[in-house]
């Protein structure tokens, strides 16, 4: 089946053909990081417009690699926040992005659902690069390109995902992407984090699975034996503000991560570690375990941009060949 | 119309009258007189399905014929009537003739929670757009919230409020005054003034009043008036920062919550607060949404506490779900925001056992400017004059959730009862004051924002086909609306 969308909004709207020709598609697309010449001219004339009224130099910068690598023009526009208030709206923005013949808008924004609001009032392709608490497709499809290269399959696998779930776009995305792909997934921290009902968050879109597809463990402890790999959320130190977590001490105490540890609490040998990044080094994964052979860090940002060229290109209308 | 006709002299013909507060539900016609009711009999059989009527809401005089000449009243009535009539007719006809076949003639619905901005926000909407909005939508009276910027908290606003909304000639409107002054919920406002002004409640609506001692104080202080306190039930504390019904929709859109809870425990907290105020202390809780609240409201009920309830449309029939099958859309952003699909059951039980008791539309307008952002900025708030009859009908009374006449009292009476409304609002007794409203059940149309008369354009049901709509409107027995000559006729 081709794939035929206008955006790329969230992994929650594909379908798992969709993800795996996604997934199928970035492989070739590592080889650019070998070639000499490091471009195809795949999207010449086209251009890719990032979009951010947060900043993530990170994210942006994989885009624009992406596009580059593919022959797009790329255009950065970061928007202060101060601008918004000043009443240049979003669907202005957009509206004069597309008058200047942007063909697709990859938008990161701390809203949620700015992505898929915009996608309904422009005609270009909107790509959502992390839109608030919602989701990070491009993230999702990276960890899962990661995991498979890791692993050789995503089908079985049990999958940690350690931290600030009740706030983090990845970790939604990661659950739409490993789930369609028939992972199981064991969320995991304090409850004011991993709140009552987000197993239910599949109720709308229930996946076929022997076992429940999402469980979850409020003790690293106990639960860390059985995973085949844990992706480590970011914490936003001012969530302890809200109240939601006493002290960073205490929250480093109950669920970092570090080699002794995994050793000490029975972790699997071939435990996979990732982080969306940037890691607080230290407080939610210890800088030594994320320089370890565990660790798929530095892989995941190679994968990023292979992965978003993937996305370029099929929302371009390009299909698998051969 | 002829100039030597008195405007407020009607005989509306042959429809069917719908007053549930005199348990009436049959077709009759109806004598309007000095702007009053003066008579309303039923139509003798001899008369129904006769040859020779003019066409369905066709206006004539009497004079000219019309196809009816005044002397047929005569068959109708008899020396009783034309007593009623008085001695200002005289002949029947110095009376203006409307033929109601087909037609219901209701009540005046009665708004009893909207939302019209001015002063301060007249780019959102102001009393004069909110009330034509009102009156084509059926509503021949609306109350007005205090939110408006300065806050309506004393006398002279008040007075503001009654002297534009009797210059925009169209539905009445009557002011609610804030509980605290400048909604603050620090001091108590002066409702004695507000109330010999004109103010028919209070209210810190946008708001609960947090300080449950000062609460407490203006449920006993408003008891001296006869007035009821409406409150609008929410934790602060709880639904700071959330846009949306807290629980998996929320998580799974990203969007942060606002729990049932908090509505829930302010319901019951304003309850015992009632209980406490003692006898005659009068609760009213705005926009029920929650099956928490339902069951606190049967609570209170059971022990005698005198609480009345309100839900909107919107909450009636709309879920969170629309949330995310919009697309984020900000016209489903509501405070209280829209529930789940228990709650909604349990809401439309509660209305059609009478637990709670009025339907209102809590019309909340802005600017689609405003409301044309990411979800998170947008202001909370839906539109509902135009489109709550219309709603009422097609999902309620079409599906037989509701029969006419318990909508009617839901839109009209029992709100009228709530603000101890004068000249018999909300009926159709003799001697009422003759707010009317003819509206056609059987018209369809589709709900299309530009169209509106209100200034705002934010709804969730934009697009919705629905049936029933208001064809002629009186306030007072003025004809104000007419929708066969192209609406506002003042
Ligand atoms: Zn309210
Ligand atoms: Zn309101």
């Amino acid at each position: 089946m081709p794939f035929q969308r206008k955006d790329l909004l969230g992994l929650e709207d594909l379908t798992r053909s969709e993800i795996e020709e996604i997934l199928d598609t970035a492989r070739p697309m590592l080889e650019v990081f070998s070639r000499p010449v490091k471009k195809y001219p795949t999207l010449r004339g086209r251009i890719m417009v990032n979009l951010f009224y947060e900043p993530s130099t990170r994210t942006r910068t994989s885009f624009e690699l992406a596009a580059k690598a593919l022959s797009a023009d790329v255009v950065n526009i970061a928007v202060s926040t101060s601008s918004v208030t000043k009443g240049e709206s979003l669907a202005d923005t957009a509206h004069t992005l597309e008058a200047l013949g942007a063909d697709w808008i990859v938008l990161r924004h701390s809203s949620s659902g700015a992505p898929a609001w915009l996608a309904r009032r422009v005609r270009a392709g909107v790509i959502n690069a992390g839109d608030g608490s919602h989701e990070h497709p491009t993230q999702g499809l990276l960890d899962l390109f990661t995991l498979r290269q890791r692993k050789g399959r995503i089908e079985g696998l049990r999958v940690g995902i350690v931290g600030d779930v009740l706030h983090s776009r990845v970790a939604r995305s990661d659950i739409w992407g490993l789930t369609k792909l028939g992972a199981q997934v064991v969320l995991i921290g304090p409850p004011t984090l991993v709140p009552p009902g987000i197993e239910r968050i599949l109720d709308k879109n229930p996946v076929h699975a022997a076992e429940p597809p999402i469980t979850v463990a409020y003790d690293l402890k106990e639960v860390l034996p059985v995973l085949d790999a844990v992706v480590v959320l970011r914490l936003q130190l001012e969530r302890q503000k809200r109240g939601l977590f006493p002290s960073v001490e205490e929250y480093s105490r109950l669920y970092r991560l570090d080699s002794e540890r995994l050793r000490e609490w029975g972790a699997k040998p071939d435990l996979v570690v990732m982080h969306p990044g940037p890691a607080n080094l230290g407080l939610e994964i210890s800088e030594e375990l994320a320089n370890s052979d565990r660790s798929a860090i530095r892989e995941q940002v190679r994968n990023g941009v292979a992965v978003r060229m993937a996305v370029l290109y099929l929302l371009a209308g390009g299909t698998v060949t051969g | 119309m002829k100039e030597t006709n008195s405007p407020r002299n009607w005989w509306l013909r042959g429809g069917r009258v719908i007053d549930p507060a005199h348990d009436r539900d049959e077709r009759a016609d109806v004598w309007i007189v000095d702007g009053r009711i003066a008579a309303i009999r039923p139509v003798e059989e001899a008369r129904r399905g006769g040859p020779g009527g003019a066409s369905a809401g066709a206006i004539s005089d009497n004079e000219d014929g019309g196809g009816r000449s005044g002397h047929e009243a005569g068959s109708a009535g008899d020396e009783e009537l034309r007593a009623a009539l008085g001695a200002a007719v005289g002949t029947l006809a110095g009376l203006q003739t409307l033929d109601a076949d087909g037609l219901l003639v209701l009540p005046g619905l009665v708004d009893m929670h909207v939302h019209l901005r001015e002063p301060g926000q007249e780019r959102k909407e102001t009393i004069a757009t909110g009330a034509r909005a009102a009156l084509a939508g059926g509503f021949t009276s609306v109350a007005c919230m205090p939110n408006t910027e300065p806050a309506l908290d004393n006398a002279a606003a008040i007075r503001f409020v009654r002297e534009r909304a009797a210059a925009a000639r169209a539905a009445r409107v009557y002011p609610i005054g804030a509980i605290t002054k400048g909604r603050r919920g620090e001091e108590l406002a002066p409702v004695g003034e507000m109330v010999e002004a004109g103010a028919v409640a209070i209210s810190d609506d946008g708001n609960p009043v947090a300080d449950a001692a000062l609460l407490r104080h203006a449920l006993e202080y408003s008891l001296r008036f006869g007035i009821p306190v409406i409150e609008h039930c929410d934790d602060p504390t709880l639904s700071a920062g959330g846009v949306m019904n807290e629980g998996p929709t929320a998580l799974r859109l990203g969007l942060r919550g606002i729990p049932a809870a908090g509505e829930v425990s302010c319901v019951f907290r304003d309850c015992l607060l009632a209980e406490l105020a003692g006898t005659g202390a009068r609760l009213h809780i705005a926009h029920v949404s929650t099956a928490g609240a339902v069951e606190v409201l049967r609570w209170a009920r059971s022990r005698g506490i005198q609480v009345t309830a309100e839900v909107t449309p919107h909450h009636l029939l709309l879920t969170e779900e629309a949330v995310a099958s919009s697309g984020y859309d900000p016209d489903t952003k509501v405070n209280p925001p829209l529930r789940t699909e228990a709650d909604r059951r349990a809401l439309l039980a509660a209305l059609r056992e009478g637990l709670i008791d009025c339907i209102a539309s809590d019309h909340a307008p802005h600017m689609s400017e405003e409301k044309n952002v990411e979800y998170d900025l947008a202001p909370f708030g839906i539109v509902g004059l135009e489109t709550t009859l219309g709603l009422v009908v097609t999902d309620l009374i079409a599906p037989g959730l509701l029969t006419w006449s318990d909508a009617v009292w839901r839109l009209a009476a029992a709100p009228a009862r709530v603000l101890g409304l004068p000249g018999g609002a909300g009926t159709l007794g003799p001697g009422a004051v003759a707010d009317v409203v003819l509206v056609d059940p059987e018209a369809e149309w589709v709900v299309e924002p530009g169209t509106f008369y209100s200034r705002g354009r934010n709804t969730p049901f934009r697009g919705r086909e629905l049936k029933g709509q208001v064809i002629y409107a009186f306030v007072g027995g003025e004809l104000r609306f007419d929708r066969t000559r192209g609406g506002f006729l003042t």
